[in-house]
């Protein structure tokens, strides 16, 4: 009975994500459609006759309205008919499903890592405010923060891969038809590129958000009381600084969509990143918009993982509901 | 006489002689310059730039000029070898920051400058306009920069107007986002209702009312996300959406010297440490002007 | 020896070294309430938070003592320090909203103190004692109140909690920090009571922090004064209150409104001086008329004028013996003349209505103050008016005019001649912009040559009392006196006929705010303004207005002649208000 509001307030917040998830569809779909140059004519070449090309186009649907077209992809999206890739002519299903799961699995071993880290480190950085862990900390952060993906993964594959330590190989090998995990020593340095992308970001926030719990009156209020250090930090200050960060971690994990792209191009990992730039050339749409669904889906779902965290750890959230 | 004059007679020294003799604080940028780490940042970024920018002038060969057999560590009348394709790798270096740099800059003034527009318009208008305008820029939130630049870039021939519009027009939401934030604090202090109240116009309250309160703001800003064109430009290149095909570019050199890395490393290490270098500067810069206004911001709180 | 001692007391500035307080020495015997009074910045928190041991980032406690009971606190170790924390020494603090933990239930927060001093010995008697407290601060007891968040509680409440929880483990000393500071009256005055009879029943040495003259009259047995980190006199409230003795103290008493009488209060500008730039001798010596060569040699020490009564002055002796004159504050009687007329005004925020049926009439000259605890509505009435607020219907008529809903929908005219001054001169003010160039504005919205702008705004800088010099200067240059008087310049530039002050002194120190009220009631006389003050403070109010409207919840409960309302309410609830403000004059 308790739970009713929060459960109320997720099923909102749910139907609130589909929302936005439909208003995303509509707009890939646009804008797409609106890519010049007729895929029909990529796909068979300079010298195909007017009436391939208008056979082409029948079969995949093209000749017909820009609704019905919209209604039937996204009917196909919701019931798994995914459709099928104009330049391999294969189902999506079979095409790009396992390299979704490929790049899920990239994306989520970087959360898993970067997460926990950059709060811990945030956190520390807070306790030993203009300290040497501090500054040092924060310099290294800013350092990787500033510099893009795939100038971090060089600088990882100089340091480990190739000149300095030969400890783990440049590239990944995998082929689509293997899971992720068939190539541990492969992924270390993907994840490894993505965790630095990310791990500057959230591990400022979460040192800016403690300093300012550490620095409140209720902190102080907990010392004035007697409260040992240790409850001080795990009881008063802990719970109030994660709220804060939750969203930007959401942000950051949509962020890292964009970071998957870059840094499979650069280990060669096959997952969407190189589906997607060959689809985007070939005007492979069904693939283009499939992918950009799939991100933008990762984004809505983050944050409404967030928006939720955030209520759950909040009373003053939380009671409101 | 009453009392508020005697006490307040420019005769006592804590009178209005002694207030103007209080100095106001120096300026945002000026107390950033005093710090290590911003000095560090203008050299090393200051440094790139002039590479960047008169390069090309000191370069001994063209960007496409082939000079000898390809992936050539020690090639003869070469500093640093050839690349792949038998060309200048130092040369090719000297040319590949100019066209990012540039194309970044102005990437970088439509972003901000829209972004900006945006965000205080949204805090201003509170309400509803706010909520909408703020909930369609989230919905290109949802794009990673990276894949959206890549779609419309695709769309289009990689041009340098295309890829200056795409890296300005995806930095709008996230401009947006912060200027708002930063905006919003300002549009609830009374000296905007002050302004309200006799009279001023929208536009003038905008601008010269909570425009100066957010310039520090606006100035870590846009410093941060000319960092990160610069990064997203080079990734583009990186990618193979390479504005011009026909010059050199050091996010497209790491590329194509990436799978002779270990004969001859040069091809990449020169445009690694040229991107690195140019992102940390700036970097570095952002992060003194970060902190002096973050000082600002506390010193603000305890008044 | 029971109670707290504090000797020789000295905090500085860590980086500096320069004294934020020295030489401070206090006796506060058990179950006695000793008043600590100054303005901001007098050091007077800094010493409450030293008694227990604790100071703020940047400041060290340089030398002195501390005796709190048998405890030599300063000599304490941090784990034994812990231990006295939070039970034999305590302390309330200014905001309860900020300082409970918005994350934990009120058990969680409560029990834990008792907890980590393992008061009772066992579980059982400090479930027992939770309840005790409760009731000792008569806060509901039942498990369903004690789950809540502090988030979910008034600020009374809130205030209640943090004493329940200072009186936890029976300490023997508490520090209480402006405990009743954004309290309404009537809740003040629980408060008060509350702290009193505990610290009566329990044998608790009190040391009461506060700016609030009336408080301490009402609350405290003795009284020490701060002003710039130096007690500058301290004796028994009634010897101090009848027979001030320091310049400033007589100061702080000239300056301070009282519920009790219509007091001509008396302000005095300039400011304390900072750590750091303190000169030599008498700190107050820049600011005392009484001034002489002597003064500024060195630093007069706290010399006893009577028994058990000290002050810092060299000539407190000639002091002592001359009572503070107090003048009157005298109406002016109203003329039939109205300039401005509300009637039934309602007012709300997304449709829920929080202003109903009010009307009143403002006249030519004429001062009428609004008056009410904060959420009854008094500052919507205000800020509709000044066309701040949109959302509101009924009539408000400026010299016969119907005034449209927002600012901008009404003429220029109508716009120059309802001006309004807000409560936060911190907040009111661009930063960005000179003090010229803010109060210049109206004018040049108003298209008047820059030339004669020019000319008006150093005209009109002389008239609050500051000099043309000011125009170059930014706010942040400024005290907040000055800056309210900046801003009340902005105002009346333009040359209003209806002048809206919307709490202008309630974010100002008591010294400041007499100036503030002096200066407003000679701009009212030479300019003939009609003025509608705005205020919560009801003693403030027999200081400078003609009339008053009291509002509660929205609605107008009794209006008339100040005389006739304050003393000689009709009403319940404005007779209670009366009750509940503390007077020095009545607490004699």
């Amino acid at each position: 009975m308790r739970h009713t509001p929060i459960l109320r307030f997720v099923a909102k917040r749910v139907l609130f994500g589909l929302l936005t998830l439909l208003v995303i569809s509509v707009l890939i779909f646009g804008v797409t459609q609106a890519l010049p140059s007729d895929p029909a004519a990529v796909m068979l070449g300079r010298d195909a006759t007017p009436e391939a090309v208008a056979a082409l186009r029948h079969d995949f649907g093209m000749d017909r309205s820009l609704p019905s077209q919209y209604t039937h992809w996204l009917g196909g999206v919701v019931s798994g008919d995914l459709g099928t890739s104009f330049s391999t002519r294969l189902p999506l299903s079979e095409y790009i499903t396992p390299r979704v799961a490929n790049s899920l699995f990239l994306l989520a071993c970087a959360g898993l890592v970067s997460i926990p880290i950059s709060l811990a480190i945030g956190a520390y950085a807070a306790l030993k405010r203009d300290k040497g862990f501090d500054n040092a900390s924060s310099l290294v952060l800013l350092v990787l923060a500033a510099m893009p993906e795939f100038v971090v993964g060089t600088l990882l594959v100089i340091l480990l891969a190739t000149f300095v330590f030969k400890v783990l190989p440049a590239t990944t090998y995998l082929s689509p038809d293997q899971p992720p995990w068939a190539d541990m020593k492969g992924l270390v340095l993907p994840v490894l590129t993505l965790v630095c992308a990310v791990t500057p970001y959230v591990a400022r926030v979460m040192r800016a958000s403690m300093v300012e719990v550490l620095e409140s009156d209720y902190v102080e209020m907990a010392r004035l009381k007697g409260m040992p250090e240790r409850t001080v930090l795990l009881r008063h200050a802990l719970p109030n600084s994660v709220g804060p960060v939750f969203q930007v971690i959401a942000l950051n994990l949509a962020y890292l969509a964009g970071g998957v792209i870059i840094v499979e191009r650069l280990f060669n990992f096959p997952g969407i990143g190189s589906a997607l730039g060959e689809a985007v050339r070939s005007r492979d749409l069904p693939v283009v918009q499939f992918l950009a669904l799939v991100i933008a889906a990762v984004y809505v779902l983050t944050n409404l993982l967030a928006d939720v965290g955030t209520v759950l750890v909040t009373p003053r959230l939380r009671t409101r509901l | 006489m009453t009392v508020i004059d005697a006490g307040h007679a420019p005769s006592t020294p804590s009178g209005s002689a002694s207030v103007l003799a209080v100095d106001r604080p120096p300026s945002v940028l000026r107390q950033a310059l005093r710090m290590r780490r911003t000095q560090i940042g203008l050299v090393v970024a200051g440094v790139m730039v002039a590479i960047a920018l008169f390069g090309p002038y000191l370069a001994p060969y063209g960007a496409r000029e082939y000079v000898g057999s390809p992936n050539v560590r020690n090639a003869p009348k070469t500093r640093f070898g050839t690349d792949y394709f038998g060309q200048d790798v130092w040369s090719r270096f000297l040319h590949g920051g100019r066209s990012i740099l540039i194309l970044a800059v102005c990437a970088t003034i439509l972003g901000v400058g829209l972004g900006t527009l945006f965000g205080l318009a949204a805090a201003y208008a509170r309400g509803r306009t706010d909520e909408l305008l703020m909930r369609a820029l989230d919905i290109l939130l949802a794009f990673p920069q990276v894949l959206l630049s890549l779609v419309v870039i695709a769309m289009f021939s990689p041009s340098g107007f295309v890829v200056v519009l795409t890296v300005g027009f995806t930095t709008v939401p996230r401009v947006a986002r912060i200027m708002r934030g930063a905006a919003i604090g300002v549009v609830e202090r009374d000296f905007i209702g002050a302004a309200e109240a006799i009279g001023e116009s929208r536009r003038r309250v905008l601008f010269s009312e909570i425009l100066p309160n957010v310039s520090a703001t606006l100035l870590v800003e846009a410093n941060l996300r000319l960092t990160y064109a610069v990064g997203l430009i080079a990734s583009l290149s990186f990618l193979g959406f390479t504005p011009e095909l026909n010059s050199a570019n050091w996010g497209l050199m790491i590329q194509e010297n990436g799978s002779a890395l270990t004969v001859q490393p040069w091809g990449v290490f020169l445009p690694t440490f040229a991107i690195a270098a140019l992102t940390v500067g700036n970097g570095l810069i952002s992060d003194g002007l970060s902190r002096v206004v973050a000082g600002i911001d506390r010193g603000k709180a305890n008044v | 020896m029971s109670g707290l001692r504090v000797n020789g007391l000295r905090l500085e500035v860590t980086s500096t070294g320069h004294d934020i307080v020295d030489d401070i020495d206090l006796h506060v015997p058990a179950g006695t309430v000793l008043g600590l009074v100054g303005e901001s910045g007098s050091g007077k928190t800094t010493v409450g938070l030293a008694v227990l041991g604790h100071t703020r980032h940047g400041v060290r406690i340089a030398s002195g003592a501390i005796t709190c009971g048998d405890t030599e606190i300063l000599s304490l170790s941090a784990e034994a320090l812990r231990a006295v924390r939070g039970g034999g020494v305590t302390y309330v603090p200014q905001d309860p909203a900020s300082s409970l933990n918005p994350a934990l239930r009120l058990r969680t927060q409560l029990a834990e103190v008792l907890e980590v001093h393992n008061f009772g010995g066992s579980s059982a008697a400090r479930d027992a004692r939770l309840i005790e407290m409760m009731r000792e601060v008569l806060l509901p007891d039942d498990a369903q109140f004690l789950q809540r968040y502090p988030h979910q509680l008034s600020g009374g409440q809130q205030q209640r909690v943090a004493l329940a929880m200072s009186f936890a483990c029976r300490p023997a000393v508490i520090v209480l920090d402006e405990p009743t500071t954004g309290l309404d009256v009537s809740t003040q005055a629980h408060v008060l009571t509350t702290v009193r009879s505990l610290a009566k029943a329990h044998g608790v040495a009190a040391l009461y922090i506060t700016h609030d003259l009336a408080v301490v009259a009402d609350l405290a047995d003795a009284v020490a004064v701060m002003y710039a980190g130096r007690v500058v006199e301290q004796g028994a409230t009634a010897d101090i209150f009848a027979r001030p003795a320091h310049p400033y103290t007589r100061h702080l008493v000239a300056a301070a409104p009282d519920i009790g009488g219509a007091r001509e209060i008396v302000g005095l500008s300039g400011r304390a001086p900072a750590p750091g730039k303190r000169p030599d001798g008498c700190f107050f010596a820049l600011r005392c008329e009484l001034v002489t060569d002597a003064c500024r040699v060195a630093m007069p020490a706290l010399i006893d004028v009577a028994p058990g009564h000290g002050v810092r002055c060299i000539r407190s002796g000639e002091l002592a013996a001359q009572p503070v004159v107090v003048g009157r504050h005298r109406g002016a009687g109203v003329r039939a003349d109205p300039v401005m007329s509300v009637t039934a005004l309602n007012a709300g925020y997304q449709g829920t209505m929080v202003v109903r049926d009010v009307g009143f009439e403002l006249h030519r000259g004429q001062c009428l103050a609004l008056v009410g605890e904060s959420g009854s509505g008094k500052t919507t009435v205000s800020r509709s008016i000044g066309g701040l607020h949109h959302e509101w219907t009924g009539q408000v008529t400026l010299s016969g005019s119907p005034l449209a809903r927002a600012s901008r929908q009404r003429s220029l005219e109508q716009r120059m001649k309802v001006q309004y001054v807000f409560q936060n001169p911190y907040s009111s003010l661009n930063p960005r912009r000179t003090v010229g160039d803010s109060v210049m504005r109206p004018l040049l919205v108003a298209k008047t040559s820059r030339r004669e702008a020019e000319q008006l705004v150093a005209e009109m800088l002389e008239r609050v009392a500051l000099t043309a010099a000011y125009a170059n200067s930014y706010p942040n240059q400024l005290s907040g006196g000055e800056r309210q008087r900046v801003a009340i310049a902005r105002a009346l530039v333009s040359r209003p006929d209806v002048l809206v002050c919307d709490e202008v002194t309630s974010a100002l120190d008591v010294l400041v705010q007499a100036a503030i009220v002096e200066l407003l009631g000679g701009l009212r006389r030479d300019l003939g303004l009609s003025m509608l003050f705005v205020t919560h403070n009801l003693p403030l109010v027999r200081s400078i207005a003609d009339s008053v409207v009291v509002m509660n919840e929205g609605r107008i409960v009794e209006q008339g002649l100040c005389e006739d309302v304050i003393g000689n309410p009709q009403q319940e609830y404005t007779a209670r208000l009366i009750a509940d403000t503390p007077s020095i004059e009545q607490s004699r």
